[in-house]
């Protein structure tokens, strides 16, 4: 089920604002591809961009193309609820539903994919996608309990066990661990080594130890200037982009010589 | 320099601490006092009236039954007026949050606003004499067609001007309240919540259900409790347009309908005099009540559905 993503020329908008510009890149599937660069230089962007997540933004728009195995994500014919529910999606802070309890929280997808759901069928999928987070165990015994009792590192791999719950074929994460301590970040990091088996990842990462240990390949944006628009400076494995990348900008954003 | 100059500025700060906790102690002491004045008042003026008869009571034997079958139409016409005017404002809040282009949403919002400056004689008089007689031949058809069903009589009204036709009018009257204040709880839902759902590949209706109602809940009650309470106090408006003669009925379209506390106190404090007088005072005194109970009802509601979001 996991799939590479292709993107191409692509130009995303905030109204008449462009904030990301011509990005042409080929996101491996089974891989974790890395996404790093300063603050502001469109990150975010560019991710939201990949599952149509950025146009429910008033004024927001992209140009451009983003194809998922020879599928165009922004034909007009192509449904964006649709494109959402086969690329999950999990973000910065962790967004359980908070009047739902951890296994409603599990089944929220699958309960919009498929309304009428057996309960045997439903308890398989809570149990496979909570071992699947690595949140099985600490869990299990208060499956009625609000999402919101657990602590952020476990309301943030419950989000996970939501988002791969419907199993879908890629999942994005913008920054998963900056709202966690360093307990939580390295569970987190370990589930993500484990889902890259059965997906293909795009994690958005402020921490460049982060991108070396979790990701195979990893891509640099930054900013052309104060007030231009974020681009792709370069993508390349995660070995090379640490020990020899091709652009002098990404040397000098990883080794701290940032300015 | 820097230790001192807290000690110099300090006094000043105390001062203002002073003057803000004295007025808002102040404020809090004048409601408590107008409160228990009114109802002091009330109390005093109505507690007569529990040796009124008869003839003082509009035939009624006493205070009781004078005051039940009130009781009842103020609470049958505001149910009714709720039942209209919680999915209307529900839906029309949702069109302004959640739906509607920016600049549609906001004439939407602000005709709705507008809505709720009309003055009620306004909406009186719109109801007995625009919207009564066109709801006639409804009213009949209902009479003739569906007075097996228990909400209807085969003794439809002529004039229209019956229970019904003051809920509607009534659920326009709090059509404002209760968009206003649900609309701004909905605008509020956390934006985290929203994309929850989005990104799950819910589609607007089910991002609505999934991430807005659920934290809207606790306020959605309270706006309607609040509509509640202005529809049971509404005067003239009802007694404009409601043809009451103070009988107990679920009809809808009968030509006998019951009254509701307030109009009647609107029609006969006019030319009410001794015992009367008292009876109609009792009757304020318990819708005086009634609100309170409401309001404490809702307050508990709306507590306990925000303790299980917390537990
Ligand atoms: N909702 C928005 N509306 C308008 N501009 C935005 C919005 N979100 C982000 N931007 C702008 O887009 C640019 C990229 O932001 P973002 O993608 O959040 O960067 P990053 O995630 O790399 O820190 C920034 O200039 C930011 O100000
Ligand atoms: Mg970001």
């Amino acid at each position: 089920m996991a799939k590479s993503i292709d993107v191409s020329d692509l130009n995303i908008y905030y109204g008449d604002f462009l904030a990301v510009e011509g990005v042409n890149m080929t996101i491996p599937a089974r891989s974790v591809t890395a996404l790093i660069g300063p603050s502001g230089c469109g990150k975010s962007t560019f991710l939201r961009s990949l599952n149509r997540m950025h146009e429910v933004i008033p004024g927001a728009r992209v140009e451009g193309k983003v194809v998922v195995d020879g599928q165009s994500m922004y034909d007009p014919a192509v449904d964006p609820v649709e494109v959402r529910r086969q690329i999950g999606m999990v973000f910065q802070r962790p967004n359980p539903f908070p009047t739902m309890s951890i296994r409603d929280n599990v089944l929220a997808g699958l309960r919009l994919n498929n309304k009428k759901l057996k309960k045997a069928d439903a308890d398989d999928v809570v149990e496979r996608s909570l071992q699947g987070a690595n949140l099985w165990n600490e869990v299990k015994d208060r499956l009625g309990k609000p999402g919101m009792g657990l602590s952020g590192g476990q309301q943030q791999r419950l989000c996970i066990a939501r988002a791969i719950a419907v199993q879908p074929q890629v999942l994005l994460m913008d920054e998963p661990c900056s709202a966690l301590d360093p307990i939580s970040t390295s569970a987190v990091e370990d589930l993500i080594h484990e889902l890259k088996t059965d997906y293909t990842i795009v994690i958005v990462t402020h921490n460049m130890q982060q991108a070396a240990r979790v990701s195979e390949d990893t891509a640099f944006f930054n900013l052309a200037g104060a007030g231009k628009p974020g681009r792709l400076v370069e993508m390349n494995p995660t070995k090379k982009i640490f020990s020899v990348p091709d652009q002098e900008a990404t040397e000098a954003y990883i080794s701290g010589r940032f300015g | 320099m820097s230790t001192t100059a807290p000690k110099t500025r300090s006094p000043r700060r105390r001062l203002g601490d002073l003057v803000f906790s004295g007025t808002t102690s102040g404020a809090a002491l004048i409601i408590l006092l107008a409160l228990a004045g009114v109802a002091i008042f009330l109390t005093a003026k109505g507690v007569p009236a529990l040796k009124a008869t008869g003839d003082d009571l509009s035939g009624a034997k006493n205070i009781v039954s004078y005051t039940a079958p009130l009781v009842f139409g103020t609470l049958w016409a505001a149910l009714l007026a709720l039942l209209i005017a919680t999915p209307l404002s529900i839906g029309v809040a949702l069109a302004v949050s959640h739906y509607a282009p920016r600049r549609i949403a906001t004439v939407l919002g602000y005709l709705i606003d507008l809505l709720a400056a009309v003055p009620s004689v306004v909406y009186g008089l719109w109801g007995s004499l625009f919207l009564a007689p066109r709801l006639v031949p409804s009213y009949s058809w209902l009479g003739d067609h569906a007075h097996w069903l228990p909400l209807f009589s085969d003794n439809s009204s002529a004039t229209g001007r019956t229970i019904f036709t003051a809920a509607i009018v009534l659920a326009i009257m709090v059509l404002p309240i209760i968009t206003a204040i649900s609309r701004e709880i909905f605008a509020q839902t956390p934006r985290l919540n929203e994309e929850a759902a989005l990104a799950l590949g819910a589609t607007r209706w089910e991002m609505v259900r999934l991430s807005v109602f659920p934290y809207a809940r606790s306020g959605i009650v309270s706006a309607v409790m609040l509509g509640l309470g202005r529809a049971m106090g509404e005067t003239m408006a009802v007694a404009m347009v409601l043809s009451a003669s103070g009988v107990v009925t679920f009809d809808l379209n009968s030509s006998t309908n019951p009254s509701t506390i307030a109009a009647n106190i609107a029609l006969k404090f006019a030319d009410a005099t001794g015992l009367r007088v008292n009876a109609l005072i009792f009757t304020g005194l318990v819708l005086f009540v009634i609100t309170f109970v409401v309001n404490f009802i809702a307050r508990a509601i709306v507590s306990r559905a925000d303790r299980r979001l917390a537990a």
